[in-house]
Formats: structure tokens, C-alpha cells, sequence
């Protein structure tokens, strides 16, 4: 199951964001997508997801074109994590999170399955004890915890997150990144949005370097992040070192 | 959930028995007019607190009504000119009936031709269009207030306040037909109005055709409300009222909403209507009237009790 792109393009009026990707998305595999603001991260993970239409070009998951797949079928294959959420009615976490099985059962009522989904996703999420409360109590950092867990919960065998670690601290950033390591272990494929570069060093199997509405550079991880690509799309000077076999980069002030 | 909304129902009851017993000599009579108004107030209230829930939940508003969209307006128009060229009656039933509901049919699909952008539409966009129409049509409805005669004047300021008539139960009974399915298929869809209350991204991401839920839910709501106000013409603050203070209680799963929205709303008509006719015996208080006096306070309360629930 993978994404497969042809010269996907897109425009919003008449300022290119995306030109002529070519490119795939595989299972078992974490992406990250970095680049610049306005480089056409947001606008290729909604293509993805299928929420963004108008594109030109083909975007293909599993075969078949995005704009063909039924969306049910397909939001039980695929789900998106969105950079936040706002809500303006007193739904708790638990039910936000039940809400990412919707794909699965129609009708008025929750099928069995469910409430196992719900509790094992809200569990690794680290959010089973706000299960009660008003979604919008919750700080940032909590509330994006609780939409993890409700695109967790539907099962998905691709995962799309834009910016998923926005506003967590630090305990819960590795724990979001860990997380997306295993289900990448597990077979899911993982594609995320990220503009902390040193995650993606960390736990990324691959990144995509958008600029200017293209690929600029695309692969490993220490093959893409260096420090020319760095100075070359960034317009910012780092240095990459590696400590104890680890690689990180380093920011000139 | 039951509980809160039965012993309301229950309320109604006594009311009218209170009433009854209370008011003229003539029994028989009376139990003709207010058994059907109790059983209209029933059923327009119960409708336009549904249609309140499901357009705050398509709209993503919490301050969303049934007459956000224009339906209100443009069917009052309907009404307003009936009245400004003296039509009486048509098949039977008073013309004002029947024009204000053609009104809502017009600005049901005048709305729909504005919003609708290649088989699509978003909440805003539909927003916008109703928001828009309501606007020309409250602008022609004051022009025609301007230049009518005294007494055309009278009966369209009546008619604009909104009020639970005595209508044939045959009638009733045909209103219930029309609305009661609508309100059943609403509530069997709840688990979409969840979805679309949250947001039109995340639903589709869920599997749900939005657009289309949306233009469903946009249509539904128009008929009911169409439906409502050919007969009560505008009564304000049931569809607003009803869901905010169920969702303090019962939260905002919809499947748990809508089921105590009507049932709330109901009651809550039937008892305004009662009280409306019974406080300043002779005279009546249209029932618009009282139902924004009541929901004005309402919400001035819930402002100042809601800054631990946080409401907005």
C-alpha cells in the first residue's frame, strides 16, 4: 500500500504552492517533510489525505486515482492528523477520539471493536485520564495527544500529520516520534510534516526537502540534511555533528 | 436526559387541565381550540429546536438558529404579501399559510443557487448566502410594512410576532407528517452531525461526504422550518435556547441532543403558549414575544453562570 504522485501541481489562485511532484510515499517507511513556510508541506499532506482537490496531476494511493477512492473505504485506510483543532461545542476527549472510528460502523451505535480501539489508542496517547473531560479544557499540548489518538483509533494503514509535535514538551514530543517509529515498525506508513530538523534526523527513515514548490532534495536522512542543503533552502548556517553515533545539527546564533 | 424532559411534558399537561378547568363556561369549545394549539405548540416546537441542533452543528455556530438562513425572513415576506394584496384563501387554506410557505421554498432555493459552487458547498459559503437573503428579504418585508394600509399593517406586525393559532387537528396532523419523518432522519444521521460539528476537514477525513451532508441538512431544516412557520410565523429562541441548555447538561453527542432538543423544545412551547394566553387574561401575549422575553434573561444568566463551563 503506498502513495504513488505524478506531476502533482497546485495552485491557489495564481501563486504556485506545489510544482510537478513526482515522487512515492511507502508502507513501513517515516517520512518527514520539511521546508520553509509556505513551501507546500500543508497543501501535499491534503492532497494526500484526499481533503484537498482542484490539483493537477495524479495522486494515486494503493493503484487507484485519490479523487476515485469512496471515502469511507479510504478513511479506513488513511488517516490525517491535523496541525490543531478547534472545537465549539462540549465534546469530551473520549468522544473525539471514538469519532476517528466513524469509517467503520454506520448507523446509530458503536460497535464492540470500538471501545477497544478507543481505549488502546487513548492508552499509548497518554490521555486515557482526560477521557471525561470538555475536549477544550485541555492545553495544547493535550488536546493534539487526543487527536493523535483519534486518527490512531482508525486503524489506519497510512498516517499524515502535519506539525504533530507543535505543542508538546519534550517528554511527550519523543514519546509522539517513538510512537510513529513503531507503528512504522509495525507496517504503517508514516509521513509527517516536521520543522524540527533534529527529529527528523533522529527518527526518520527518509525526508523530502520542499522548496519553492519542489523536491529539492529527497532521501536519508544525513544525505539531506547537511549543511549546504541547510544554508541552500534555509538561508541558515548549522553545522551536523554526530555524538555517540548520533547525528544533530547545530544552529548558528 | 429523560427525566429532564418528561416531567416538562408532563407539565404541559396539567397547564392545559389548569387552564380548562379554570377559564370559560363553555367547555366543548374550548376543548377544540386548546387541544390543537397545545398539539401544534408541540409539534413547531419540537421541530424548531431540531432544526436549531442541526443547524449549529452544519454551520459549526453555536449561536445558529433555524432562521439563521433566511427561511424566517423569506417566509414571512411570503406571508406579507399575501396580507399586502388582500389574497384570503386558496385550496381551501388561508392564504397566508400557503405563501409563506412557497416563501420558504423560494429562499430555500435561492440560497442553494448562491451557495452551491460546482455541486459543493462549505458552512460559509452557505452562511453567507442565507445570511445575504435573509437580509434582502427583512429589507422588503419593512418596505411593504412602510407603505401598507393601516389595518394590512396591523395583521402583518401580528403576524410577524409569531403565534400558536387554533388549526384544524386535520392540519396538525398533516404538519406532524411532513416534520416528525424529517426530525427522525435527522436523528438517525447524529453520528454525522457529530463529525460536521467538529469540522468539515475531519469529518471527510472520516469518511463523511460532507458537502452533501450539508446541502441534505440545509434542505431538511428548511422544510421543517418552512413548514412551522407557514402556520406559528416566527418564533425566536426555541431553536437557539433549546440546544445550549441541553448541551450544558447532556453534552453535545448528537444522538443524545436531538432527542431531548425536541422533546424540550416541545414542552417549552406548549407551556410559553399557555402562559402566553393565560397571564394577561383576556388579552394574549404572542408567543414570539414571550419567548424572546424569556431568552434574552436566558442567556444573560448563562453568560455570567458559564465562565466555569467554558462556553466560547
Amino acid at each position: 500500500m503506498s502513495y504513488s504522485l505524478q506531476h502533482v501541481g497546485m495552485r491557489y489562485g495564481d501563486r504556485e504552492v506545489l510544482r510537478d511532484i513526482t515522487t512515492h510515499f511507502d508502507a513501513a517507511q517515516l517520512t518527514a517533510i520539511a521546508g520553509p513556510n509556505g513551501a507546500g508541506k500543508s497543501t501535499l499532506i491534503g492532497i494526500l489525505a484526499g481533503v484537498r482537490d482542484g490539483f493537477a496531476g495524479v495522486c494515486a494511493y494503493a493503484g487507484r486515482d485519490i479523487r476515485k477512492w469512496p471515502r469511507r473505504a479510504l478513511a479506513r485506510r488513511v488517516a490525517l492528523v491535523p496541525q490543531s483543532l478547534r472545537l465549539d461545542f462540549p465534546f469530551t476527549a473520549e468522544q473525539v477520539v471514538m469519532m476517528g472510528r466513524s469509517p467503520y460502523s454506520k448507523g446509530l451505535f458503536e460497535a464492540p471493536g470500538d471501545y477497544e480501539a478507543v481505549e488502546r489508542a487513548m492508552r499509548i496517547t497518554d490521555v486515557i485520564e482526560f477521557r471525561h473531560r470538555d475536549f477544550r479544557s485541555l492545553s495544547g499540548g493535550e488536546r493534539q495527544r487526543v487527536v493523535l489518538a483519534s486518527a490512531l483509533a482508525q486503524s489506519p494503514e497510512f498516517l499524515l500529520l502535519d506539525e504533530p509535535a507543535t505543542y508538546l514538551d519534550l517528554k511527550h514530543q519523543v514519546a509522539v516520534y517513538r510512537l510513529l517509529r513503531d507503528m512504522r515498525t509495525s507496517g504503517v506508513g508514516v509521513v509527517t510534516v516536521t520543522h524540527d530538523l533534529n527529529t527528523a534526523l533522529t527518527y526518520a527513515d527518509r525526508v523530502v526537502l520542499l522548496y519553492g514548490g519542489g523536491i529539492a532534495a529527497d532521501g536519508a536522512p544525513a544525505g539531506v540534511l547537511t549543511p549546504v542543503n541547510l544554508e541552500r533552502i534555509f538561508g541558515v548556517h548549522a553545522i551536523v555533528q554526530a555524538t555517540h553515533g548520533r547525528a544533530w545539527i547545530a544552529y548558528e546564533a | 436526559m429523560a427525566a429532564v424532559a418528561c416531567p416538562l411534558i408532563g407539565s404541559t399537561t396539567l397547564d392545559y387541565r389548569r387552564a380548562f378547568a379554570g377559564a370559560s363556561p363553555d367547555h366543548e369549545i374550548l376543548f377544540y381550540v386548546r387541544l390543537p394549539r397545545v398539539a401544534l405548540a408541540l409539534v413547531a416546537g419540537g421541530t424548531l429546536a431540531t432544526t436549531g441542533v442541526l443547524f449549529q452543528a452544519i454551520l459549526r455556530e453555536p449561536l445558529a438558529e433555524p432562521y439563521t438562513l433566511g427561511i424566517s425572513s423569506g417566509s414571512s415576506l411570503g406571508a406579507v404579501l399575501a396580507i399586502c394584496f388582500g389574497w384570503q384563501s386558496a385550496l381551501g387554506l388561508p392564504a397566508t399559510w400557503l405563501c409563506a410557505f412557497a416563501g420558504a421554498v423560494v429562499t430555500l432555493a435561492l440560497v442553494l443557487l448562491i451557495a452551491l459552487e460546482r455541486r459543493r458547498m462549505s458552512s460559509f459559503t452557505l452562511l453567507l448566502a442565507g445570511v445575504s437573503i435573509n437580509s434582502i428579504a427583512m429589507a422588503s418585508i419593512l418596505f411593504l410594512h412602510n407603505v401598507a394600509t393601516f389595518s394590512q399593517s396591523f395583521a402583518i406586525t401580528r403576524w410577524l410576532m409569531g403565534g400558536v393559532d387554533a388549526v384544524p387537528l386535520r392540519v396538525i396532523a398533516g404538519l406532524a407528517a411532513v416534520t416528525l419523518p424529517v426530525c427522525a432522519a435527522i436523528f438517525a444521521r447524529s453520528r454525522d452531525w457529530n463529525l460536521l460539528a467538529v469540522g468539515e476537514e475531519w469529518a471527510v477525513v472520516r469518511g463523511l461526504r460532507a458537502s452533501r451532508m450539508l446541502v441534505a441538512g440545509y434542505i431538511a431544516g428548511s422544510i421543517m422550518t418552512g413548514s412551522v412557520t407557514a402556520f406559528t410565523g416566527p418564533i425566536g429562541f426555541i431553536g437557539l435556547i433549546v440546544p445550549h441548555a441541553l448541551r450544558i447538561a447532556v453534552g453535545a453527542d448528537h444522538r443524545i441532543l436531538i432527542p431531548c432538543s425536541f422533546l424540550l423544545g416541545a414542552a417549552f412551547l406548549a407551556v410559553c403558549d399557555t402562559l402566553a394566553r393565560t397571564v394577561l387574561a383576556p388579552t394574549e401575549i404572542p408567543v414570539g414575544v414571550l419567548t424572546a422575553l424569556l431568552g434574552g434573561p436566558f442567556f444573560i444568566w448563562l453568560l455570567k453562570s458559564g465562565r466555569r463551563s467554558l462556553w466560547l
